[in-house]
């Protein structure tokens, strides 16, 4: 086996591994703050995902990381413009991609 | 009387409007969920009388909370005869989805777009002409908070129509099309739009009516379940999500987004907010309030207590010895202690507290707090209902309706009659801040905080199950207007000069009735049950079984049964915490109790009054014990 085919079969690994290391969605206390993310979906039943879609927070939707507060407490994010306040167990369930 | 409907979703400004309409003082506060309950206030339009009715803030009608619940079935209860949709024009987008889904009620409509201000601070222009035309109702643009454009949106209202409710895709139109002819005669019985009662069934949220009839039930499954297949996801949020994209084209034809101005209101929440820096700049200002009601409160104090003495004194060598000339005598003490006792730390404490409501620190504090009511098994929304009991305890106890769980109702407001209302404040204040020091009477606060989360821990060991997690918006940074802060003021103070005053003048009377005649002792002495294990003279008796009427009682009779305003000379300053502590905890007042019975009912209000009782004891015991030692 050469050189040239390890690196043809090697490549597309390699790329495939960073495009998953990029696009795999996160969840949200992953995101570093000040980034945004967009909402990928939410991992939750109908109530909690109706409870966040009247505050904007849906599939689709670009959310900013404000500020995230200590001994595992409440992240508060901006989406719309608006400032909301999410419990650690709710934003575990909310997944981003984040955005550049 | 024709009636109108302020809907909006929280913090929209329903309630300015609401009192600038109608002249009456509903409390309006920058804080989603102010208003718990329908108020009613009486306006003219063109000329004709109108009942006005402002509804609890609603992000859907879908119902969530209790509060939403209750301006849903209010919206659909027949008595509405025009709807003025409130919206928040900086948040048009988010705020559409409201007004599309109260389109699909059929009623005639105004849609009023308030803070027209903060729209144009964010950018957004809107063309509100368009808007009209897209909607096919009339469209208002005002400030209610500084009273521009009221009379437009009076003038407008006798225009209300019913707005053209959106269209969906085509698979939705279908799925509703079906159902709407097995619908028609329920909808027909009640009085509901046909579309109106569909949506809600599709949704998985029947309305009245609509129980117990196989037929609908099985048709309406079975097109419920072909949209969950075809889509993936539950008809509710296929629902929720087809209205937002209506909702965002049509903000998209009318709203053109530029450049947001970034000042210290958007700036603010990096140094508030912090991780880190948030949390000792609470505090501060915490105590920051304190020191200066304290400070403020002592200087009026000093200047209004020595001519009280004085005129007391006079009046009763005026009057002679006699029992009626000592009722008067007790009677005008009631009356002054309420100017002199009360009111300098009662005004200034409210004023600061306005503010903080105002400006939006208050719902802050609930989200720093998040972390710390987790561990008491409650999550940072109910931090609302104790926030607000520091003004009074019976709002505090109302407004556990926007929690959705019913066990974190009870543990919410169980603990929310502990937080100290204003009335508590003012022994704390008069006779612990006064006496032994602004240091004391901010441990005491620290110290109920403490007995408040111990309380929680142990509730929740006894009640488990824990709500679905903090989700609350937090309103922005705004400039606190004078007139609301002391329109506020009023209103609260009108509660003590209307219902305590005259509690305050009465039980003095009847207090100098009891002393004249000889029973104070025989009673003190039956109270010495309470009194002897907390190491208190057995004249504290009487005032503190009247503080179960109004807490600030117990302060202005602690006065009167010693005969002195100089509480110094008679009371050790260990007696005065003990007494304090006691105060803060020990059962609620009337009016707390009454609210507590409704919401909760009797039973359950009597375990809160058995609970909050007993930890009064023990807490008065622990600082005698630490008064001892020190």
């Amino acid at each position: 086996m050469g050189r040239g085919s390890l690196v043809r079969e090697a490549f597309p690994v390699i790329i495939r591994l960073i495009m998953n290391f990029d696009f795999e969605p996160l969840p949200l206390p992953s995101l570093p703050p000040g980034r945004t993310g967009q909402v990928v979906r939410i991992q939750g039943g109908r109530g909690l995902t109706l409870r966040l879609a009247r505050l904007g927070i849906r599939p689709g939707a670009r959310i900013r990381l404000i500020s995230a507060s200590p001994f595992s407490g409440p992240l508060l994010v901006e989406v719309d413009g608006v400032r909301v306040a999410l419990g650690r167990g709710v934003t575990r369930r909310i997944l981003v991609r984040p955005l550049p | 009387m024709r009636v109108i409907a302020l809907v909006g979703q929280p913090n929209s400004g329903k309630s300015t409007l609401f009192n600038a309409l109608t002249g009456y003082r509903a409390v309006a506060s920058n804080f989603p969920g102010t208003t718990v309950e329908l108020l009613r206030g009486k306006a003219l339009v063109g000329g004709r009388p109108v009942e006005v009715v402002d509804l609890p803030g609603t992000y859907s009608l879908l119902a969530g909370d209790r509060a939403e619940e209750l301006s849903r079935d209010f919206l659909i209860s027949g008595e509405v005869d025009v709807v003025v949709n409130v919206v928040d024009a900086s948040l048009l987008s988010r705020s559409l989805e409201l007004t599309l889904e109260l389109s699909e009620l059929g009623l005639p409509m105004v849609v009023c777009l308030n803070m027209m201000d903060e729209a144009e601070h964010k950018g957004i222009k809107i063309d509100a002409e368009k808007l009209s035309d897209l909607l096919g109702v009339p469209v208002a643009e005002t400030v209610a908070a500084r009273g521009i454009g009221l009379a437009k949106l009076l003038s407008l209202i006798p225009q209300a129509r019913p707005a053209r409710p959106p269209r969906y895709s085509a698979d939705v139109e279908r799925a509703l099309a079906q159902l709407s002819e097995v619908v028609a005669p329920i909808a027909k019985a009640t009085g509901l739009p046909p579309r109106y009662v569909v949506i809600r069934l599709l949704a998985g949220d029947p309305p009245p009516g609509t129980s117990g009839q196989p037929e609908l039930s099985q048709a309406v499954e079975e097109a419920r379940e072909k949209i969950a297949s075809a889509r993936g996801e539950d008809p509710a949020l296929v629902l929720s999500a087809e209205r937002h994209a209506a909702a965002v084209s049509l903000f998209e034809q009318v709203a053109e987004v530029g450049h947001a101005q970034v000042g210290w209101r958007e700036r603010a929440d990096d140094i508030l907010m912090h991780p880190l820096l948030g949390y000792p700049i609470m505090v501060l200002v915490l105590f920051g309030l304190f020191w200066a009601v304290f400070k403020v409160g002592g200087i009026l104090e000093g200047l209004l207590l020595p001519p009280l003495e004085e005129l007391s004194q006079g009046l009763g060598a005026l009057l002679g010895q006699g029992l009626f000339s000592q009722v008067v005598v007790g009677a005008f003490q009631g009356l002054w202690a309420g100017v002199a006792i009360v009111l300098p730390y009662l005004v200034p404490f409210l004023f600061l507290l306005a503010l903080l409501e105002d400006v939006g620190y208050l719902p802050r504090v609930g989200y720093l707090m998040d972390a710390l009511m987790h561990r008491i098994g409650l999550h940072g929304k109910s931090v609302i209902p104790f926030l607000l009991g520091y003004g009074c305890s019976v709002p505090a106890v109302l407004a556990t309706r926007i929690l959705e769980d019913e066990r974190d109702r009870l543990v919410t407001a169980a603990l929310a009659v502990m937080v100290p209302c204003a009335g508590r404040a003012i022994v704390v204040f008069g006779l612990v801040g006064r006496y032994v020091g602004p240091l004391a009477a901010f441990g005491l606060y620290v110290l109920n905080l403490v007995v408040i989360a111990l309380s929680g821990w142990l509730l929740a060991r006894l009640l488990p199950g824990t709500g679905p997690g903090l989700i609350m918006e937090i309103p922005p940074y705004r400039r606190p207007n004078l007139r609301t802060l002391l329109g506020k003021v009023w209103l609260r103070l009108k509660d003590f000069v209307v219902v305590a005053w005259p509690l305050l003048i009465g039980t003095s009377a009847l207090f100098a009735l009891l002393q004249a005649l000889g029973w104070s002792p025989a009673l003190n002495n039956g109270l010495r049950f309470l009194t002897w294990p907390l190491g208190l003279p057995k004249e504290a008796g009487v005032p503190l079984v009247f503080g179960i009427l109004r807490k600030e009682l117990s302060l202005v009779m602690l006065t009167q049964a010693f005969g002195t305003a100089d509480l110094s000379s008679v009371l050790s300053q260990g007696q005065m915490v003990v007494f304090t502590g006691f105060v803060l905890f020990y059962m609620p007042c009337l009016a707390t109790l009454a609210a507590l019975g409704r919401e909760l009912g009797p039973r359950r209000a009597g375990l809160v009054l058995l609970g909050t009782t007993g930890v009064a004891l023990l807490i008065g015991l622990f600082l005698r014990g630490i008064s001892a030692l020190a």
